[in-house]
């Protein structure tokens, strides 16, 4: 699935690197929990969280994530937003939440993930 | 024959915001220097969380990250104050992290498991009140 694809779904707004929204995707994880992604995470591009702190944009770069969607209406800051842009990831925001956003992207062909 | 490439970072424990950057810096380095996406992904994982928790923990330290012919070093060096049992630190889910850092999506007690799981060797060394040293492998 394209990153554009994913924030149309989830009536998002694409805040940082708009020209790497063409680029495919084929599985997401959500948490809030930044140590669990690292410790969890294989090869999931895109990350699903409520949690607005720079370290979501490291946490996403560590594991070559290409995409972090905030739910809830939840904005990143200026600087989260420049260390997006340097690390060549798409964020968007979104006002659903995030079982509403996790579940429209499975139920729209995002790739399951696999058995934790 | 050449001295192995050698990267040194003073990691502050200043401030939260900033942790992550020496790790940052190194996969941009291996990156530059050829390595395979899953060598880079291992060593950045096994350095963030290592420099997470020297944040956390410690105050800061020193990350010196050396570049050998057949693997990557990374010796995270803090004056904190040290892990009273090193073998329930390593269990899984067991964190000393205050909830000021777990609010931040931290501290859920996977850091130190998640290191070893990334790395092919990993030896820990610690003094109470003097601090810890942590030496990490991952093989090229």
């Amino acid at each position: 699935m394209k990153i554009s694809r994913v924030a149309e779904l989830l009536g998002a707004k694409i805040r940082s690197c708009a020209d790497k929204a063409s680029s495919e995707v084929c599985s997401a994880c959500g948490s809030d929990m930044m140590s669990d992604v690292l410790a969890f995470v294989k090869d999931q591009a895109v990350l699903l969280t409520g949690l607005v702190n720079p370290q979501v944009v490291r946490t996403a770069e560590m594991m070559d994530m290409r995409c972090i969607v905030f739910v809830r209406s939840k904005l990143p800051s200026d600087e989260m937003l420049a260390l997006a842009e340097e690390s060549g990831i798409v964020v968007m925001t979104t006002p659903l939440r995030m079982f509403e956003a996790c579940g429209i992207l499975y139920s729209g062909g995002l790739g399951k993930t696999e058995n934790l | 024959m050449s001295e192995p490439l050698q990267f040194v970072f003073d990691v502050s424990g200043e401030n939260f915001t900033s942790a992550g950057e020496a790790s940052v810096t190194v996969k941009k380095n291996l990156r530059m220097l050829g390595f395979a996406p899953d060598i880079i992904r291992r060593v950045a994982i096994a350095m963030y969380e290592g420099e997470i928790n020297m944040v956390i923990h410690a105050g800061g330290g020193v990350a010196t990250v050396t570049v050998f012919p057949d693997r990557i070093e990374m010796v995270l060096d803090d004056r904190g104050p040290g892990i009273a049992d090193i073998e329930l630190a390593m269990r899984e889910g067991f964190s000393t992290a205050p909830d000021n850092i777990r609010n931040l999506g931290f501290g859920a007690g996977m850091g130190l498991p998640n290191m070893k799981r990334n790395t092919d060797s990993m030896k820990i060394e610690s003094e109470l009140g003097k601090g810890t040293k942590i030496t990490m492998t991952v093989n090229t």
